[in-house]
């Protein structure tokens, strides 16, 4: 158990306690609470180490108090990876505490994703008689464990499982990628698997879509759950071998991290998976990779856009994954549409997967910085690269009676090709 | 443990949710930049919203004997907010106000728990500018860097904080607000009692609010880059600059352990057969700005050094690239970074080099010195992992010859770093008994129950690492 902390002590001991991630953390910003910043958290790790701290419940709130957003790792001057030992910790806490109720519940459906794909078609059915549908989403009717003013985005009525078929060919293709979708693009958002699959096509590569896929893990991973997690990155990894692609496409930046970085570092200890899992990690990339260094966007593609955007660098896109800056490039191709950058477009909008719901409040003081910012480049349209993102601002600018929309990168990419005017969410071809 | 009474009556003055008593929390502020230093758990933390708060918890603090110890953003590097004797950690950081930016008297006035970048982000608009800039400028607060008499890469042509400090608000020992200096340039009133705060290191009141000097901000810069193949041409570069009569607003060193360890690091093309690297920067009005520089390039060349001059801001952040990477590059080779700061005069600092890396030699460590040449103030940075017992006995010997080197050039055991627990058993060896002894008088006389920031500066028993 505390020979996971031991598995990371090489990075403890890197922290010189600078207290340079102060600089660049959203929830010490709004806390100003040593707990809450890197070097608080690494020097609580480095207690429990050496024995002057114990698996506590007010432990394991300090650890749960982390966005992941890895804005301290890339400002570590020790290169410290803050994000690997918050892992490491919430792993052993959740080993030696066990989980809390809606964490077991909420796992139980991601690592089953028969039950999953059942949930949330009755979840679709049913959320009428708990949500009530505002202008620009579900609020709860009743207190089911969220915030009552919380504004979340309807499931949609067909998800992009029964949308999209398992293949997607083209004539002489240039490639064969395979695509990953994740949760929230499957279940709230299918418009962006749709697009990705329009993008792709009219640039001659074949998208297939692995119907048996289901959650990357990573929300597992997050809170703590490795087991399970293990055992659906094998899963994975064994889908998408088989598949025989060239490459595997994600929409979203921690989907994306799940391929690349922590299914090789999950089964590294299983000879049949390990090599497997490498391979993929190498050709897994976010689609604005893909567009930048695999198939550059072919620019002759492009319609005008009157579209006046903004875009906001998810933080597994942008630090995860080292993406940053390639999908604004992306977009800022479009012609005719007008970009204007907001102020750091890297920082966390609060969102950071299931955070915001078991933080609500603090997680909306990080995004209401966001949405200033937002605010400030007048622009109409917020596009970003990643749902959990996208759900986040949706539900900010929904409180703030702001008119911006938000969409994916490729769903912009999909409207700039097939010349559709209107800003709405792609819902593929018309 | 503290008698509950005393947390009961804190919970009384600022609430429960300013009062911190969670083993987990309170382990959090054991501890601030110090390598090698211990880290006792405080009793208590504290994080006040006004001066009356403080006033009245410093008098809960004198009633009981309990000690007290303020903290700003814990980034020093002395051990000035370690609660060495356990007690009430204050953390001003929720008094973070900044209160008039005054564009008619070129002043500011802050509260202390505000970060310095954010003041000088509030006084750009203005066109004005904070100079102090410590290393960690986006972090440091205020009040630490006031208590601190922080310095930074623009000390040799604008000073350091003490050049800065106009009036302060403190909170006494006793509980007592007093309010010193103000706006006015001139202000012979009595003895110099801002100053007297400024560089206390927390161990003479509490800083409650700070009254600063803006500056207009430069309105142009040129930024140069020289690499030498001999240390002596390097220090007779920089003193040769001044000689001249530019005064550059940064005049940094770095020198071959450290070039070699950043190129190692971040492969930037830095010629690593080069001895010392030296960045300056002059700013000021453009046509002067543009003489100083030739004189600059002139000396360098005349010092057998070359040099490479940015033309536009791209290319002066590529200059300062390396300086940027020095202490990252060098943090990152061992676990454990002991950051020294003895300080020689400008004419001394190819000595110092030269017995920096004897000293390096003679106890089998790794130096890699970097710093504030124009300033004579030199960042030697030995790397080493404090897990490693006879290694660590051999780092306390080199630093101790580090000093008896500083002081023998002329020089003083801290430039900014400050004295805090880390250096106080080396204070006599610069000030004398006489000295010392003047010191602790001051101390009794304002702080008789030694209950602020007990431990530092050689205050009520502390002694450092010795
Ligand atoms: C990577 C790195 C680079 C650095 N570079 C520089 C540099 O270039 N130049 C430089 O001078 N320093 C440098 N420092 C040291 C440090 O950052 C400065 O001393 C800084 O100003 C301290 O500010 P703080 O808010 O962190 O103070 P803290 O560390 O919290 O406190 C410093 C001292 O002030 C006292 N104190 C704090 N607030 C108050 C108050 N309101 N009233 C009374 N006493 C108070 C504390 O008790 C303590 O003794 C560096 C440190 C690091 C880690």
């Amino acid at each position: 158990m505390s020979n996971r902390l031991k598995s990371i002590e090489h990075e403890i001991i890197k922290c010189m306690k600078c207290g340079n991630c102060q600089a660049v953390c959203p929830l010490y910003k709004e806390t100003r609470a040593e707990n809450a910043v890197a070097r608080g958290k690494v020097q609580l790790a480095a207690a429990v180490l050496g024995g002057k701290l114990d698996y506590t419940a007010e432990l394991a709130h300090r650890f749960d108090l982390c966005l992941t957003c890895m804005a301290c790792v890339s400002n570590c001057p020790c290169g410290v990876r803050v994000d690997r030992v918050v892992l490491e910790a919430r792993a052993a806490l959740a080993e030696k505490r066990g989980l809390p109720l809606p964490h077991r519940v909420a796992a139980a459906g991601l690592a089953r994703p028969a039950l999953m794909q059942m949930g949330m078609k009755a979840a679709g059915v049913t959320q009428k008689l708990l949500f009530k549908r505002g202008e620009r989403g579900m609020s709860p009717r009743f207190p089911v464990g969220l915030d009552l003013k919380r504004v979340l985005p309807a499931l949609a009525k067909k998800d992009l499982k029964e949308q999209l078929p398992e293949k997607n060919a083209v004539q002489n293709p240039v490639m064969r990628v395979a695509l990953f979708a994740g949760c929230v693009t499957n279940y709230v958002y299918p418009g962006v698997g749709l697009a990705l699959v329009e993008v792709l096509n009219r640039h001659g590569v074949e998208v297939v879509f692995p119907k048996e896929q289901h959650c990357c893990g990573a929300p597992l991973l997050i809170h703590g759950i490795k087991d399970t997690a293990k055992e659906m990155a094998a899963s994975h990894v064994h889908m998408f071998d088989a598949a025989g692609v060239d490459a595997v496409v994600t929409v979203c930046g921690t989907c994306g991290e799940a391929f690349r970085h922590h299914y090789p570092e999950l089964l590294s200890g299983r000879a049949k998976d390990a090599g497997k899992a490498l391979a993929l990690s190498g050709r897994t990339y976010d689609i604005a990779e893909f567009l930048t260094d695999i198939v550059p966007l072919d620019h002759t593609l492009l319609g005008p856009l009157d579209t006046h955007f903004t875009y906001h660098e998810p933080c597994h896109v942008g630090r995860g994954l080292g993406a940053a800056g390639k999908a604004e490039k992306l977009l800022k191709a479009i012609p005719r549409a007008t970009y204007s950058p907001m102020q750091d477009p890297g920082r966390c909008c609060g969102g950071a997967g299931s955070f915001s719901f078991e933080h609500y409040k603090l997680a909306s003081q990080v995004l209401d910085r966001k949405l200033s910012d937002i605010s400030g480049t007048g622009a109409g349209v917020v596009v970003t690269g990643c749902g959990s993102c996208r759900i986040q601002l949706n539900d900010g600018l929904a409180q703030r009676k702001m008119p911006q929309r938000v969409l994916h990168t490729v769903e912009m990419l999909a409207h700039s090709i097939t010349g559709a005017r209107e800003e709405g969410n792609y819902n593929g071809r018309q | 443990m503290l008698q509950k009474e005393i947390i009961n009556e804190l919970v009384k003055i600022m609430g429960k949710e300013n009062v911190i008593t969670g083993r987990e929390d309170l382990l959090c502020y054991s501890y601030d930049a110090t390598p090698d230093v211990p880290d006792p758990l405080p009793d208590v933390v504290v994080t006040p919203v006004n001066t009356g708060q403080v006033s009245q918890l410093v008098q809960i603090a004198r009633q009981y004997k309990v000690p007290l110890y303020p903290r700003g953003s814990g980034t020093n590097l002395s051990g000035g907010t370690v609660p060495l004797k356990g007690g009430i950690v204050l953390s001003l950081l929720k008094m973070a106000e900044i209160m008039e930016v005054d564009a008619e008297n070129l002043t500011a006035t802050v509260q202390p728990g505000v970060i310095i970048q954010d003041l000088n982000n509030a006084v750009a608009p203005h066109g004005l500018l904070y100079p102090p800039d410590p290393g960690t400028v986006a972090t440091a607060t205020m009040g630490g860097s006031v208590a601190e008499c922080s310095g930074g890469l623009r000390g040799l042509k604008y000073g350091v904080t003490k050049h800065y400090v106009m009036g302060l608000e403190v909170v006494l020992a006793d509980g007592q607000v007093a309010r010193f200096g103000g706006k006015t340039v001139k202000n012979v009133t009595a003895l110099d009692m801002v100053k007297l705060f400024t560089g206390s290191e927390g161990t003479l009141g509490i800083i409650t609010e700070i009254i600063v000097r803006l500056i207009p901000a430069p309105e142009a810069r040129k930024t140069m880059f020289a690499t030498f193949t001999n240390l002596s041409d390097a220090g007779n570069a920089v003193i040769s600059i001044v000689k001249n009569k530019v005064i550059p607003a940064t005049l940094e060193i770095m020198d071959q352990v450290t070039i070699k360890t950043v190129e190692n690091f971040s492969q930037i093309g830095l010629p690593t057969e080069a001895r010392a690297i030296l960045l300056i920067e002059v700013d000021g009005i453009p046509e002067v700005v543009e003489q100083e520089a030739d004189t600059v390039l002139q000396v360098i060349q005349n010092n057998n050094g070359r040099v490479q001059m940015a033309r536009d801001e791209q290319e002066r952040d590529n200059l300062w690239a390396a300086r940027r990477a020095a202490l990252p590059a060098l943090a990152q080779v061992k676990p454990t970074t002991v950051l020294e700061d003895a300080t020689v005069p400008r004419s001394k600092i190819t000595e110092m080099l030269l017995a920096l890396e004897e000293i390096a030699e003679k106890y089998n460590l790794q130096i890699g010195t970097f710093g504030h040449a124009g300033d004579g103030n030199l960042h030697p940075t030995i790397l080493t992992d404090e897990r490693d017992k006879e290694e660590m006995e051999r780092v306390h010997a080199a630093v101790k010859e580090i000093f008896e080197k500083a002081l023998a050039l002329g020089g003083t055991l801290s430039g900014e770093h400050g004295i805090g627990m880390a250096k106080s058993s080396f204070l006599e060896w610069e000030l004398g008994a006489g000295g010392v002894g003047v010191l602790h008088k001051i101390k009794n006389a304002l702080d008789p129950e030694g209950i602020l920031n007990p431990g530092k500066m050689g205050f009520n028993g502390g002694t450092g690492h010795e």
